[in-house]
């Protein structure tokens, strides 16, 4: 979208929130077809995938990792012999029904071990020796969207996943606070002379185009939201707050596509096993409770949610009862009608190392041309440059 | 010849955090070069932050033994942490050598460091102080021998039997050279030649473990020799890349965040010939013509210490809970301490989303006029992942004297004013907007001005 029709979309938006409520027709009229959600959880700081699905059988794992190794009585068989971290017992019932997927191997070619290039190549989906400024569902919002708040991230922070070139997602960490602050006389009476020729390409241009993104986005979703009471009880934790809002947000019906939360404490160089099964079993649980309570509101059938990190760890421990920054990892995939369920793909081969990192052998960008094609139903060629076929299980 | 306000202005908003108009007009009097050094000179002996001490905070399992639960343990950490914070944000709002902090503020982004240890932290943040104006090769052997470091990038794991390379990558990728300038090789090697630099159990200091060290030959950037951590720094200070990397960054922080290639490239070789005085370096960018130009005037993005601070000194505001300081610094993204990564902030554009900005235009009339704010209550620990945001509406406890600054305006008109407040003027439609509501007061409309986007601009 160019310019000039932003401002006339968005200040139409914004205009339209406005207006009293029997002047609003159209919010009758539009009943769309029920909206594909996509919700990514990121795993910041790089989780060590074998110590998550464990490799229980393969003697090499607990000959590399005589400390840190997870014996039989701290796992629970799933198959190929891959076992589940028991902190992540909650998610079992959804592999057990055929809603969870996990890949193996999954990662890139010359792969970057430091963590802020490597996040940097998941959320632009560069290849490793390319540098994007932005990110695959900042992409898909220039691509297929027209509105900030058609991508939520729920946090006080934008990741670049979700900055475009023309058009960035919306930070929600509280859509009341939000709502209140945009909602002045002040905010009104800017926005009110601001048209495109105030927004030029420097920063005082930017400053002008957020207020304008912001608050029509804000307006609309408080709007939406605010008649929502939902009473399921999430665990106290940061994710189970973050999922909360978000199945909040699906439930009001907004048009809003992606939604996108991070979870951090997973660079796990030192005293590994309990700083890892704190946060994996708080991911475990809150996510449970989302697809519960997604259940319940019945909109499970139109979620997908995508699990990754950065990279994961080297296979051998170290001699701080951590691992170093590895290469390959997991995804998951949580959703109702996935093609392949269970575990799809070859466990990883702890034989063939490269520099003693797991090898890859599914690019993360294929799944995410699967994601954008299958789920979002959009042109995925557009948004991933990268040469590779969609992955083909959604 | 007295000296133009907008050029003290822009000087002061880069030198330093911004000036008050009273002060502003004192120093019209003065040259610009006698203003430059003022603030050069006002910075050259600084004060260093002593708020924690090391008894302050026992080793973990010292505070263990003497029968402090882990609970406990963490929240003493907690609050001398945010003491900490408090103390240098203190520090800034009153300071007179406004440079050294500017400058320590750079580098306490450019050596981002987070771990808890707040004694450690406190004096990595004196390293940078120290060396603020001095030689970068110094400054970078006392923070890569400083504890704070050596915690935070692991490098007291790295010996000789298991190498741990954490160090060795950051310090090529983000202290020095940048990325796409060494090699996966390069990073192994040197890792090796920093084994056995770390810190001593009892004294907490940095120690050097000839019995964890790797004594052999190592090949790094195509020379071989029995290398140790000296020798790879000496390396990279000898690499002219390194002054490059800096003095980008320099530039991006005290003229442009859009560079000029010609002009970084001739103030890199300048830095490299002057062995990396950062002093020198400093005095030349400014001293240089362009760099009062009207495209380096208010073309860079506040970071939310700029911002914060500026107003805080331009209004003399008095806070009677700097609590609030802290968490606000959090909800603008950016806590001093708490950077978000080893790369630190990312900063310019980066700091404005949504919900920044929002707060960034509502806190001039909550921190000066008492109106109210939501703020997010609970302050402890921002590591934490379980941390639940309770929200409470509440004046913001703050004072600000509007009596001189009112005098010292009286009779200004709003044009005036927008010059004294903003580094960038908004365009004419803004101005006639806000200008069009008559019934506005002096201090109203002063209260408008700095909540406008532009005052996010230096």
């Amino acid at each position: 979208m160019n310019r000039r029709n932003f401002i006339k979309t968005s200040s139409l938006a914004s205009g339209y929130f406005m207006l009293p409520g029997f002047l609003k027709p159209l919010q009758n009229i539009v009943t769309l077809p029920a909206q594909k959600n996509l919700v990514v959880i990121q795993f910041s700081g790089g989780n060590d995938w074998l110590n998550t699905i464990v490799p229980f059988n393969n003697d090499l794992y607990f000959k590399k990792r005589p400390h840190i190794g997870l014996k039989n009585d701290k796992i629970t068989l799933l198959e190929k012999d891959l076992a589940l971290n028991n902190v992540l017992l909650p998610i079992k019932e959804f592999y057990d029904n055929g809603e969870l997927s996990i890949v193996n191997n999954v990662g890139y070619p010359n792969p970057d071990r430091s963590h802020f290039r490597s996040m940097d190549i998941w959320h632009t989906a560069s290849d490793s020796n390319q540098i994007l400024q932005s990110g695959w569902l900042g992409r898909y919002l220039d691509t297929s969207c027209k509105f900030s708040y058609e991508a939520i991230e729920v946090d006080n922070y934008l990741s670049l996943a979700l900055k475009g070139k023309t058009l960035n997602g919306l930070a929600v960490k509280n859509i009341n606070q939000l709502y209140k602050e945009v909602k002045t006389p002040y905010f009104n009476d800017l926005v009110s002379v601001i048209n495109d020729d105030i927004l030029s390409e420097d920063n005082q241009g930017y400053l002008y185009k957020t207020l304008i993104e912001t608050q029509s986005s804000v307006g609309y979703i408080y709007e939406k939201n605010k008649i929502i009471s939902n009473n399921f009880t999430y665990p106290n934790t940061e994710i189970g707050n973050q999922l909360k809002n978000i199945a909040n947000f699906i439930s009001s019906e907004i048009t809003t596509k992606v939604y996108y939360v991070s979870l951090g404490g997973f660079d796990t160089h030192a005293g590994q096993v309990d700083k890892q099964n704190k946060v994996l079993s708080q991911y475990a649980e809150a996510v449970a409770t989302f697809i519960k309570n997604l259940k319940e509101l019945n909109k499970w059938d139109d979620t997908l949610i995508f699990t990754f990190s950065e990279f994961g760890r080297r296979v051998e421990e170290n001699a701080s009862t951590g691992t170093d920054h590895g290469t390959a990892g997991n995804v998951f995939l949580f959703g109702k009608n996935l093609k392949k369920k269970g575990i799809v793909n070859q466990a990883p081969d702890l034989t063939n190392l490269d520099n003693g990192d797991l090898k890859y052998s599914v690019d993360f960008r294929s799944i995410y041309k699967d994601i954008l094609q299958n789920w979002l139903q959009t042109d995925a060629t557009k948004i991933v440059s990268a040469n590779v076929n969609p992955f083909d299980i959604i | 010849m007295p000296t133009p306000l907008s050029q003290i202005f822009h000087l002061y908003s880069r030198l330093g955090f911004g000036i008050s108009y009273a002060e502003a007009k004192l120093l019209q009097q003065k040259t610009l070069t006698e203003i430059v050094n003022n603030l050069i000179v006002s910075s050259s002996i600084p004060t260093y932050l002593n708020d924690i001490k090391k008894e302050d905070i026992p080793n973990r399992k010292d505070a263990m033994e003497e029968g402090m639960n882990k609970k406990e343990f963490q929240q003493l950490v907690n609050e001398k942490l945010q003491e900490l914070n408090i103390a240098w944000v203190k520090k800034i709002i009153s300071t007179k050598s406004n440079l050294v902090e500017k400058q320590t503020l750079f580098w306490h982004n450019h050596f981002a460091c987070r771990i808890r240890d707040p004694f450690a932290m406190q004096e990595l943040n004196n390293i940078h102080r120290k060396f603020a104006f001095g030689s970068f090769r110094d400054l970078l052997v006392e923070v890569s021998k400083s504890p704070a470091m050596i915690l935070y990038l692991n490098n007291q794991q790295n010996k000789k039997q298991h190498p741990n390379e954490n160090f060795a990558r950051e310090v090529m990728e983000l202290f020095t050279l940048g990325r796409g300038n060494y090699t996966e090789n390069d990073i192994k090697e040197a890792a090796r030649a920093f084994t056995g630099w770390t810190i001593n159990k009892d004294t907490r200091d940095f120690e050097f473990k000839e019995k964890q060290h790797d004594a052999d030959e190592k090949i790094i950037f195509n020379q071989k020799g029995n290398f140790g951590g000296e020798d790879v720094i000496n390396m990279l200070i000898s690499n002219k890349q390194t002054a490059y990397y800096i003095t980008k960054k320099m530039y991006k922080y005290y003229v442009n965040e859009t560079i000029n290639e010609e002009r970084v490239k001739q103030l890199a070789d300048f830095y490299y010939q002057n062995q990396y005085n950062t002093g020198a370096l400093i005095k030349k960018i400014v001293t240089s013509a362009w760099f009062f130009d009207g495209e380096n005037m208010g073309c860079n993005i506040k970071s939310p210490i700029d911002y914060l601070v500026g107003l805080s000194r331009q209004f003399s505001i008095t806070y009677s809970n700097y609590k609030l300081i802290f968490q606000l610094q959090r909800n603008l993204g950016m806590q001093l301490f708490f950077p978000p990564n080893v790369a630190g902030w990312p900063g310019g554009k980066l700091f404005i989303d949504s919900s920044t900005l929002l707060l960034r235009m509502k806190l001039p009339s909550a921190l000066l006029n008492n109106s109210e704010l939501e703020v997010a209550e609970k302050i402890d620990d921002p590591d934490d992942q379980a941390k639940e945001y309770i929200f409470t509406n509440k004046k913001l406890e703050t004072e600000v004297n509007w009596t001189p600054i009112l005098e010292e305006t009286k009779g200004l008109e709003f044009d005036k004013l927008l010059k004294i407040y903003l580094l960038k003027q908004p365009l004419l439609k803004v101005i006639n907007k806000i200008k069009s509501d008559t019934a506005l007061g002096q201090k109203e409309m002063i209260l408008k001005i700095v909540s406008l986007p532009e005052y996010s601009l230096a």
